[in-house]
């Protein structure tokens, strides 16, 4: 058994795993259009590689991006590119942003594959071939894997950590994964052992998933890899959480603004693992993952291998509709750190681990409305990051920017903890939140105007200048008309009617000079 | 399907003020009754008006300040404060003290800083030290337990002394200063610990009757901590604070300063560690800072009995550390995942 380690604070949620797991691993169907957002990992923009009109084949890339952290989107099943046009996404601001839509035709025809030769593929190509699938860290965060790969080679890599925790109530699509795709989880385990070189490889799953934890066992005894353990760890929120895992598993913490690789670690989630697999052995592009449906507003819970694209209107029908549709709320990951939809419009893509089907009455419904903080420091005991949340919360409430950030306000990892225990209820991770976006927004005022007044300085000291250097020539004119007029002193006195004409002249050339400068 | 845009987590709470509260009245239960038990229903007539009189004040207030006013007493807040401060009550008092002090203690304890959370100093013991300066006379009578006067005391009793119409003659043979004091003025007349210690009033541990109520509040306190409604530090801290003043200054002179247990079991040093000091409100909040606070009370606790003008010193003790609470809390912030 390996010695493990704890984290500051958690909390013992209730599971609610077991309604999604009921039933087995399903196949969605395709619905009649996908809608796939040119944006679904954490970086830059892609840009549509399609025109409207277009037909493409399942696997097809459609939009790419030009920068280094980025992943492209591909077509998950053949049809037409029916608009490139803003439909609602999953976002937690609520907003709209350009989605490809497709006319799906059914024949899910598929682009020819080119599957690489295994054996030749160094690590480079590799993560070339990642780049290409357009993978991204399926854990929620989807980020862009080739870019964390290639700066984790750099540094090199001591322990690889396989994250199949997942310790938010109702997900389970990471268990149904593991239990249904042990071995290809294992041979990408491998994949990634071959491009970082790690000297050892854990796989940590929590101890609610016995199930999960055997399949990967037994796939590891028929694929065995050097250095390799699976590692129970206990059901507590948020071990899931990379800092955390990484606490848990080596009792190491990530310096503050390092990342894990800058102390030779690297996390990856179990469906990255399988993404990687395929992508690697069958060209298959990331077109789909699993999703779980649960909640207390929906007939059937269960997990979807679901097309990136399918409207969430789809899997709900898939699962037997709302229970009551009247009252239905709509969160896109887990109760602790998901957030609310807009609609059931909104299309699965890269991060959507889990749809959360909640009925109105469940969900706290008046923000605005709580009790005072009574600083009896619940919060502060659950904390994972070790922060005081009441102090935040009290100075973010005044406003006092400064303050929140001498008490860690950017350590926060909206955990959700300190809400979920609060006496009095107050929704602690939202004044956080807005914090912070208050903070990053005037940061950026403060650039812009740093920037205005740098260029304003430079325009200020130009105009000096360029008056300076006229001031000079003045005078070097002046005097060079004193000399003339030092020379031809008798004529002057004789003539006081012409050197006042001289100077007239004098003066208007000056002037003419003046203005073609 | 409608949508609200709340922010995570969606999960129902699991903890109300009302509840925390509620735990807290019932941890007080035990220390209560045992109180009555030896001294008489007059402590519960204490509470009652205390009680009585601090939900009306909660609720002029609120409505003064234009709050609402349902939520805020149906949190309990109000009737916990009161019922502290009726403990720290002679056990038979005047109408008029409870409404004085418990007047004090929500106006300007507590609202006059902005209500619930707002407080820097505790309620209660707000009001209580207004009280024991501006009538010392009152606030200093005290009466013997009914096992040593032989007098037992109906409710009926208590009541025509609270409205003033008792006889006082009759009431003045019962009455009789508290162990604490007796010990204080005994010292100050430089006799010997045990030989003051020989009055009635003194039983196995500590005061007749005051012992056992002292660890009716130990057990409604570990009650507390059982159900993780406070946490260890403070209270520990406290009683360390104590223990260690005390046993230093008894083992240099044991005929000078009484022992550590007669001070811990004494007066209110038991409630104060575990429902004084914890007041949330204007405790310490980080684990150190709960320790640093509660050993500054123990050790003022103690410094005022021995060498200060008072026979106890717990609510200045408290207030004092109120006073520390935001530089204490600033400078043991806990280090930080990921700092160094």
């Amino acid at each position: 058994m390996r010695e493990l380690h704890r984290f500051h604070g958690g909390l013992k949620l209730e599971g609610h795993k077991s309604e999604s797991l009921v039933r087995e691993l399903q196949q969605a169907s395709l619905p009649p259009r996908l809608y796939l957002p040119l944006k679904q990992h954490i970086g830059e923009y892609n840009k549509p590689l399609v025109e409207v009109g277009d037909r493409v084949l399942k696997g097809h890339m459609i939009a790419a991006g030009t920068s280094l952290i980025c992943a492209s989107v591909h077509a998950p099943t053949s049809g037409r590119i029916a608009a490139i046009e803003s439909h609602p996404v999953a976002h937690p601001s609520g907003q709209s942003d350009t989605c490809i839509v497709i006319d799906v035709d059914g024949e899910d025809e598929a682009a020819e594959p080119m599957p690489p030769d295994l054996q030749q593929l160094d690590a480079e190509r590799m993560i070339e071939l990642i780049c290409r699938a357009g993978i991204v860290g399926l854990g929620g965060a989807a980020f862009p894997s080739s870019p964390k790969l290639s700066r984790g080679k750099a540094h090199g890599i001591d322990t690889l950590i396989i994250n199949g925790v997942e310790c938010e109530p109702y997900i389970t699509c990471d268990d149904m994964l593991m239990r249904h795709y042990a071995a290809e989880v294992i041979r990408g385990v491998g994949y990634l052992q071959r491009m970082l070189e790690p000297k050892s490889t854990l796989i940590s799953i929590e101890d609610n998933k016995p199930e999960a934890s055997a399949a990967l066992a037994t796939a590891l005894a028929g694929f065995p890899l050097d250095n390799t353990e699976i590692v129970q760890i206990p059901t507590i929120y948020p071990s899931g959480g990379e800092k955390q895992l990484i606490q848990i598993l080596t009792g190491k913490e990530v310096p503050h603004g390092q990342l894990a690789f800058d102390i030779g670690l690297f996390c990856q989630n179990v469906g990255t693992c399988v993404a990687i697999t395929r992508a690697l052995e069958q060209d298959q592009p990331l077109i789909s993952r699993v999703v779980t449906i649960s909640g207390d507003n929906i007939h059937q819970p269960g997990n979807w291998e679901t097309r990136l694209g399918t409207p969430i209107s789809h899997l709900i029908e898939l699962a037997g509709g709302y229970l009551d549709a009247n009252s239905a709320q709509l969160v896109m990951g887990g109760p602790m750190m998901g957030f609310s939809l807009s609609g059931d419009r909104v299309p699965i893509v890269k991060a959507s681990n889990n749809i959360l089907v909640m009925r109105n009455e469940t969900i706290p419904h008046s923000p605005g409305q709580h009790d005072e903080c009574i600083r009896c420091s619940k919060c502060t005991e659950v904390c994972p990051a070790n922060l005081l949340p009441q102090q935040l919360y009290w100075h973010a409430r005044a406003q006092a920017w400064e303050r929140t950030q001498e008490f860690h306000l950017f350590d926060c990892i909206e955990c959700g903890c300190c809400s979920a225990v609060c006496p009095s209820n107050i929704p602690l991770v939202q004044y956080y939140r807005a914090a912070k976006s208050e903070i990053r927004a005037a940061q950026k005022a403060q650039l812009k105007s740093d920037r205005a007044r740098i260029r304003f300085e430079f325009r200020e000291r130009r105009l000096q200048q360029k008056k300076q250097q006229e001031e000079e020539r003045r005078h070097l004119k002046r005097e060079a008309l004193q000399k003339k007029k030092a020379g031809g002193d008798a004529s002057a006195q004789a003539d006081p009617v012409q050197a006042a004409l001289e100077r007239v002249k004098a003066r208007k050339q000056a002037g003419a000079e003046e203005e073609s400068l | 399907m409608t949508s609200v845009f709340v922010s995570s987590p969606y999960v129902a709470p699991r903890n109300s003020l009302t509840r925390l509260m509620i735990q807290v009245i019932v941890a007080l239960l035990p220390g209560t009754l045992t109180y009555a038990w030896f001294f008489g229903p007059g402590v519960l007539l204490n509470i009652f008006l205390a009680v009585l009189f601090a939900l009306l004040f909660e609720a002029a207030i609120l409505k003064l300040r234009a709050r609402p006013v349902a939520p805020h007493l149906t949190d309990f807040s109000a009737v916990v404060a009161a019922w502290l401060f009726a403990l720290c009550l002679p056990m038979h008092s005047p109408w008029w003290l409870v409404l004085v002090g418990i007047g004090f203690t929500m106006i300007a304890g507590k609202h006059l800083y902005g209500g619930l959370g707002f407080n820097p100093f505790n309620p209660a013991m707000v009001g209580y030290v207004v009280l024991l300066i501006s009538f010392p006379r009152e606030m200093t009578t005290w009466y013997l337990p009914g096992s040593v006067s032989g007098a037992s005391l109906s409710f009926a009793d208590s009541l025509a002394y609270s409205l003033g119409t008792a006889d006082i003659q009759q009431w003045d043979a019962l009455s009789s200063a508290t162990p604490l004091d007796q010990v204080k003025t005994g010292l100050g007349r430089e006799i010997a610990i045990s030989e003051i210690q020989s009055s009635p009033v003194f039983g196995q541990l500590a005061g007749k009757g005051w012992e056992w109520i002292s660890l009716a509040w130990l057990v409604g306190g570990l009650w507390l901590l059982a159900t993780r409604t406070i946490r260890w530090h403070i209270p520990v801290a406290l009683l360390l604070g104590v223990m260690a003043m005390a046993s230093l200054f008894y083992l240099a002179d044991t005929e000078s300063y009484a022992s550590p247990l007669f001070h811990l079991l004494s007066g209110a040093v038991i409630i104060g560690a575990f429902f004084i000091a914890t007041d949330p409100v204007t405790a310490a909040t980080t684990d150190r800072g709960r320790i640093i606070y509660g050993l500054m009370i123990g050790a003022l606790i103690y410094v005022i009995r021995v060498w200060g003008g008072y026979p106890d010193g717990v609510a200045f003790a408290v207030l004092l550390a109120n006073m520390c609470v935001p530089f204490i809390d600033y400078y043991t912030q806990p280090r930080v995942y990921g700092e160094k």
